[in-house]
């Protein structure tokens, strides 16, 4: 762990978008800014920022207390409050941070939710988290109730209930809290920069295809939905950091060269990978080593898509503003069935060439882990690929066993190699 | 010169060792605890397995000669039980030793010390008769381990004593506990040539066997002396990244467990394997290559070391666990595997009036459980199915497995063989030869481990 972690211009761009939003939230009690709360799958930030709100994602601070190792303190505290072991760690983490003051993940303090925007996509926790929260800081709570795509497929009366509730629910609430009306144009605008962003986003998730794939679609890849997936879509700099990516990646490929880690370039790539659940992020950089000492790029993941298939052909679309939103909550990767779920996967294995399939499953997740066993099963019946299963957790460092993954992952790619030699 | 392949597993509480021959037969097969130490555990194994494959050219030379050829067997088991027998006479001693020098070192004052000093001279005097009818030619030792056998009977012997003498059971127990590690960490193969000479000697005074004592004393030097050529060795096991090979030379055991079950049995095509601190749900295909596995998470709930903690528990060796279990009339229902919580529900069972073999046959039933949900994860049990690992040589364990496998898939052939335990090492040692990237000709076994400390590397060298 003691190289120098490398950086590129989009990572720099990146930070600095960070740094500038946490500031802006910094100050929100002095500016008068009004803040919403609301979670990364199926949110509306377009919505958000057409009232000049200020998004705040609780589940995007639990994951960088994971990777800046705080996550173990804030779930012991919420734990200490009378938080059980086994329930989902985001919202323990989230809980314990707010107990030891609400520092987010550059050191400035929180502000408290003016709105708590619950738009309920596929996680079933969502709804008691806010209820938490909703204790805690007394503000209002508005819910988007998001019906599960339980035909794997978006019908038309879906469509038009999430819709119906945007223009009947959620933007009454939204004019309620910013004292202002809805502005259709800019809410237009707004989708339109979402839509060429998300153009450039989907280039450099398809650039993966070529040999060798000039990024790592998973631990890469978390960093590159940054961005997109919070409090910058439909902003200029966040088309600006895509732009900046996709020129990146451009000259990566131009180079025939392999994606930045922190360990240098990913140079030899013996193994192509497609990922299925999040990453434990307490353990990030150990996790991506394993991968990466062993020569293993990862094509393609699902956890990157938690908050938008765009390489599935989804757009924001400025000519429809409320179907075009609905149509999103709707169509998250956490909101699609099993069946649909394996679809994606196989397809990933089959357009980005991949040797095997590997499963993250997450201890404190149900609703992302249930079934997963019998997706690896299924997906190896079909794409005729060795799949992998490890188990850790997203933020309670508790639950990652180095010894164990490495033994589980590197017994997977000896496999994959045995089974290359004989083949 | 013989050339061999060497495979070496080191497992969480037991190492073990494979020699193959360039006809990937098994030459020899060396165990050992490796609680105390990865890097003496790796050695002692090797060596172990190294004088078991001279025993084994031993038989063969003896095999071919015209005038002993027929008495070759029973010459051979009397040759072996008299060198395990020498050698556990030498532990024996030395752990005698080791318990004084703690007794010492505690500086307890007298009369104790003295009344310690008897009680020593007492149990250790048992434990060496004990040893010559444990291993007598015929009787078999219920345990490969020091550890294990001296246990129990120190134990036994133990309590027998302070019936006699004022001496505190727990200060006895303490000197063993403190003894006992020294001991492991020594390697007694240096004195392999002495033992040999035990065993010749008592051998040869046999009737059966005196007219001949010339050409086996022959027979006997020639192959002690023999060298062996490594070509290659692969580790594998819960320690195998202390070992200072490169890359190629060390593989996961989940795919040394799957080629070892193979070469064992070709027509397996499940595995499980239950060692000291992970289980593993294996699938190989026809050619032993692994398709697909599951294993248990961090926690070992179910795993070999819970069967150790519930011996220590009971105050037996491990080895006397399965037996008992066996004779059970009346399992007692046990959900939970926990390693952590074994002692405090073992404790709540008997205070409730449970009898200690159902207890038993609960807990065996609850691992092999925990087993079955592994190997259903992992894609099911196809025949035919093959039980690996330390536990595997649990009665109560395998006939537990047995029945719940065929309850669940159907009556099939089950492969448990003596040579079990061995199977990740003969799968290391059979990469080893298939795959033999990485030669370590004439490796020390000094050289074995990575940062060995400096005691055990003069204990290695002496």
């Amino acid at each position: 762990m003691n190289a120098e972690v490398q950086k590129e211009e989009s990572m720099v761009l990146q930070k600095k978008m960070i740094g500038e939003h946490f500031e802006t939230l910094s100050k929100a009690g002095e500016s008068g800014r009004k803040v919403v709360y609301t979670f990364v799958p199926g949110n509306l930030n377009e919505l958000i920022l057409a009232f000049d709100l200020l998004p705040v994602h609780p589940e995007v601070n639990a994951l960088q207390s994971g990777m800046r190792k705080l996550s173990g303190d804030y779930i012991q505290e919420a734990e200490k409050q009378g938080h059980s072991e086994d329930v989902c760690t985001y919202v323990k983490c989230d809980i314990g941070m707010l107990k030891k003051g609400n520092i987010g993940p550059t050191g400035e303090k929180l502000p408290p939710p003016d709105l708590l925007l619950l738009s309920y996509t596929g996680c079933f926790t969502f709804m008691k988290w806010f209820e938490l929260l909703k204790q805690e800081y007394g503000c209002p709570v508005v819910m988007l109730q998001v019906p599960y795509q339980a035909e794997g497929k978006i019908t038309a009366s879906q469509r038009e209930f999430v819709a119906r509730q945007l223009r009947d629910v959620v933007v009454p609430a939204l004019e309620q809290v910013s004292g202002k009306k809805l502005d259709e144009d800019r809410l237009k605008e707004l989708l339109a920069s979402s839509a060429r962003a998300e153009d450039d986003l989907v280039y450099v998730w398809e650039s993966a295809k070529h040999k060798p794939s000039p990024i790592d679609a998973y631990f890469g890849g978390v960093y590159y939905i940054g961005p997109i997936f919070t409090a910058f879509r439909g902003l200029p700099s966040c088309e600006a950091y895509y732009r900046e990516l996709r020129r990146e990646v451009d000259y990566r490929i131009a180079h025939g060269m392999g994606p930045t880690t922190p360990e240098g370039e990913l140079r030899q790539q013996k193994y192509r990978i497609v990922v299925e659940g999040p990453p434990n992020w307490t353990s990030f950089r150990d996790f991506w080593k394993i991968f990466h000492d062993e020569g293993v790029v990862m094509v393609a993941s699902t956890y990157t898509k938690v908050g938008g298939l765009y390489e599935q052909g989804f757009r924001h679309d400025p000519a429809r503003p409320f179907e075009t939103l609905a149509e999103y909550c709707l169509g998250c990767y956490t909101n699609r069935n099993l069946p649909a779920r394996v679809d994606i996967i196989a397809k990933y294995v089959e357009e980005y060439e991949a040797d095997g399939i590997l499963f993250n499953s997450i201890k404190s997740c149900n609703s992302f882990s249930a079934g997963q066993l019998m997706m690896l099963r299924e997906l190896e019946k079909r794409t005729g690929k060795a799949g992998a299963f490890i188990e850790s957790d997203l933020v309670d460092p508790r639950y990652f066993s180095a010894a164990n993954i490495k033994n589980r992952l590197e017994s997977y790619f000896q496999m994959l190699e045995a089974k290359r030699q004989a083949a | 010169m013989d050339c061999c392949y060497i495979g070496i597993d080191l497992g969480s509480t037991t190492t073990k060792a494979v020699f193959l021959d360039e006809h990937e037969r098994i030459m020899g097969r060396g165990i050992t605890n490796s609680r105390s130490n990865y890097a003496l555990a790796c050695q002692v194994a090797r060596e172990e397995a190294e004088i078991n494959a001279r025993f084994g050219l031993l038989r063969k030379k003896l095999e071919a000669s015209t005038s002993i050829g027929a008495l070759a067997e029973p010459l051979m088991a009397v040759l072996a039980c008299n060198y395990a027998l020498a050698q556990h006479l030498e532990q024996l001693k030395a752990l005698h030793a080791e318990c004084q020098e703690v007794a010492h070192a505690h500086a307890l004052p007298q009369p104790e010390l003295a009344n310690v000093g008897l009680a020593l001279d007492r149990i250790f005097s048992a434990l060496a008769t004990q040893a010559e009818l444990d291993f007598h030619p015929g009787s078999t030792a219920a345990s490969d381990f020091f550890r294990d056998l001296a246990t129990s009977q120190y134990l036994k012997q133990a309590t027998a004593v302070t019936r006699e003498l004022p001496v505190s059971f727990d200060r006895l127990v303490g000197l063993f506990d403190a003894a006992i590690i020294r001991v492991e960490n020594h390697s007694f193969a240096g004195l392999y040539r002495e033992y040999l000479e035990f065993a010749t000697a008592r051998a040869t005074a046999d009737a059966r066997f005196a007219p001949f004592a010339a050409e086996i004393a022959a027979a006997v030097k020639e192959t002690a002396e023999l060298r062996f050529t490594v070509l290659n060795i692969v580790g594998t096991g819960y320690g195998r990244l202390t070992l200072p090979f490169a890359r190629e030379q060390i593989r996961s055991e989940i795919l040394c467990h799957g080629l070892g079950a193979h070469y064992m049995f070709p027509d397996t095509r499940t595995v499980l394997d239950i060692g000291g601190q992970d289980t593993k749900a294996i699938q190989v295909d026809g050619d032993g290559i692994v398709t697909g596995f599951q294993m248990n998470d961090r926690c070992a709930a179910g795993c070999g070391r819970y069967l150790g903690y519930i011996a220590d528990e009971m105050s037996i060796g491990v080895h006397e666990l399965g037996p008992l279990a066996l004779q059970s009339k009346k399992p007692v229902k046990i959900n939970s595997t926990c390693t952590v919580f074994a002692g405090a529900e073992l404790r709540e069972l008997m205070s409730l009036g449970e009898k200690r073999e159902d207890i038993l046959a609960g807990l065996h039933r609850a691992i092999v459980l925990r087993a079955m949900s592994l190997l259903a994860r992992s894609g099911g049990v196809d025949s035919e199915f093959t039980f690996t690992g330390g536990v595997a040589r649990n009665q109560a364990v395998t006939s537990s497995l047995e029945k719940l496998v065929f309850e669940n898939y159907g009556k099939m052939k089950i492969n448990i063989s003596t040579d079990s335990i061995f199977t990740g090492a003969v799968g290391a040692a059979l990469f080893a030869k298939r795959d033999p990237k990485g030669v370590m000709a004439d490796l020390e076994v000094s050289q074995l481990a990575k940062n060995p400390d400096c005691g055990i590397a003069a204990t290695c060298s002496a």
